[in-house]
C-alpha cells in the first residue's frame, strides 16, 4: 500500500496532452484509478488540498460498480469494463475515505489531500 | 446476505420515505392507489431501463450523462412538489372538509395526483437502478451465494417497505387540522433538498464550478452515512456539508414555496369572498 506520488514528468506530460481537451479539463488534475478483483489500485491518492481534481477509474472488473464516498460527496456508477470519470470539487486538507458501494467490504480506499 | 440487505435497505428507505410521505399527501384522494403504485412501477420498469443502458447513459454529455439524468430527474419532482403545494394551498381546506366523504375533489385531484405519482416514479427510478445494478452484478459474479443474496435483498426491499409504513402511520396519526401544515412543511423541505442535491450532480458533472465547496462540516453530529442520517437527508433535505450553491438551491425553493402559497392563498381567498 505504498502512497502514489505523481511525479513532476507524469504530471508534465498531462499536461500536455490536456492542452488538447477543453480548457475546462485542461486545468484539472487527472489521478488513475483502478477497480480490480473488487480492489482498488491505488488504495491511498494523494493530492493537493484546495485545488479541484478528477479521478478516472476503469472498473477492470466483470460487474458495476458504485464509487461512494460520503466524505468526497459523490456517487457514481461505472459498469463493469468501463471508465468513469469522477470531478472533486476542492478539498481542504484531510483525509477522505471512499469506497465501491456494491462491494464495501474489500472495495476501499482514501483520498489525502495536503 | 448481510450486505446485500444493507445496501438494498439504504436504497430502499430513500424511495420509501418519499412513497410515504406522497401517500399521506394524497389522503382522501380517491384513486390514489393506482397512481401511487403506477408511479412505483413506472419507476421501477424505469430504474430497469437505467441499469440497462447504464453504459450508454454514461458515455453522454462526454462522461456525465449520468449526472444529467439524476440532476434532470430531481429537477422534475421539485417542480412536481412545488405544483402539488400549490394545488393543497387552494384545495387543502376543502380537501380536509371532505376527507371522509370525496367525491368531486377527485377530478380536481389527479392532476396533482399525477405530480406526486411522477415523484414516487423519479424515487424510485433513482434508487431502483443502484438496486438493480447491484443485484445484477451479485447475480452475474456466480450462483454460490447468489440465493442469499437476493434474499438479503428482498429483505431490504420488505424493510424499507416498513420505514415507509411507519413513516405513513405516523403522519396520518397527526391531528387533521395539523396534517396538512405538517406535510405542506414536510413537501417543501423535501423539494427543497431535492434542488440542493441536483446542485451536487450539477457540480460532479462539471456544469457548476463555482459556490461548490461545503461551508460547514457537521458529519461528526449527523453523518450521512448513518441511517438517521439518511433518513434526514431524505426528509428535510439534511447535508453534513452543504456548499453554497447546494444551500442557495435548498432556500429557494422554499422561498418559492412560500410565494406561491401566499399569492394562490391570496387569490383562493378572493375567490371564496367574491362567491360569498
Amino acid at each position: 500500500m505504498t502512497i502514489s506520488i505523481l511525479r513532476p514528468a507524469i504530471l508534465a506530460a498531462a499536461c500536455i496532452a490536456c492542452a488538447a481537451l477543453p480548457a475546462a479539463a485542461a486545468d484539472v488534475q487527472t489521478i488513475e484509478l483502478t477497480l480490480k478483483d473488487h480492489k482498488f489500485s491505488p488504495e491511498t491518492i494523494e493530492v493537493p488540498a484546495n485545488e479541484r481534481f478528477q479521478i478516472k477509474l476503469t472498473n477492470a472488473d466483470a460487474t458495476p460498480d458504485e464509487f461512494d464516498s460520503t466524505d468526497l460527496r459523490v456517487e457514481k456508477v461505472v459498469g463493469g469494463g468501463q471508465t468513469g470519470i469522477i470531478r472533486i470539487q476542492p478539498l481542504v486538507p484531510g483525509r477522505y475515505m471512499f469506497m465501491g458501494e456494491y462491494h464495501a467490504a474489500t472495495a476501499r480506499g482514501i483520498v489525502v489531500a495536503k | 446476505m448481510l450486505a446485500a440487505f444493507i445496501i438494498v435497505f439504504r436504497e430502499v428507505i430513500e424511495a420509501g420515505l418519499v412513497v410515504g410521505v406522497v401517500l399521506a399527501a394524497t389522503r382522501g384522494l380517491a384513486g390514489r392507489g393506482t397512481y401511487v403504485a403506477g408511479g412505483i412501477f413506472a419507476g421501477f420498469l424505469g430504474a430497469c431501463l437505467v441499469a440497462a443502458f447504464a453504459g450508454g447513459i454514461a458515455d453522454l454529455f462526454e462522461g456525465s450523462g449520468q449526472e444529467a439524468l439524476n440532476a434532470g430527474v430531481l429537477i422534475v419532482a421539485v417542480a412536481m412538489l412545488v405544483w402539488h403545494n400549490a394545488w393543497m394551498a387552494s384545495h387543502g381546506r376543502e380537501l380536509a372538509r371532505e376527507l371522509k366523504a370525496v367525491g368531486h375533489a377527485v377530478k380536481e385531484g389527479s392532476r396533482s395526483l399525477m405530480a406526486l405519482a411522477i415523484v414516487c416514479a423519479v424515487a424510485v427510478l433513482r434508487e431502483g437502478s443502484e438496486v438493480v445494478l447491484f443485484l445484477y452484478g451479485v447475480a452475474a459474479a456466480g450462483q454460490t451465494t447468489a440465493l442469499g443474496i437476493l434474499s438479503g435483498g428482498l429483505l431490504g426491499i420488505a424493510g424499507g417497505a416498513v420505514i415507509s409504513a411507519l413513516l405513513y402511520l405516523g403522519l396520518i396519526a397527526i391531528p387533521l387540522r395539523h396534517l396538512f401544515g405538517v406535510l405542506t412543511a414536510l413537501i417543501t423541505l423535501l423539494a427543497a433538498g431535492l434542488a440542493a442535491q441536483a446542485m451536487r450532480f450539477l457540480a460532479q458533472g462539471g456544469w457548476l464550478n463555482d459556490w461548490v465547496t461545503p461551508l460547514w462540516d457537521t458529519s461528526s453530529v449527523l453523518s450521512e452515512a448513518s441511517i438517521p442520517g439518511r433518513v434526514a437527508h431524505v426528509l428535510f433535505g439534511y447535508m453534513a456539508q452543504p456548499s453554497a450553491s447546494e444551500l442557495a438551491a435548498y432556500l429557494a425553493v422554499i422561498a418559492v414555496m412560500l410565494v406561491v402559497r401566499r399569492v394562490i392563498g391570496q387569490e383562493t381567498g378572493g375567490r371564496m369572498q367574491a362567491s360569498a
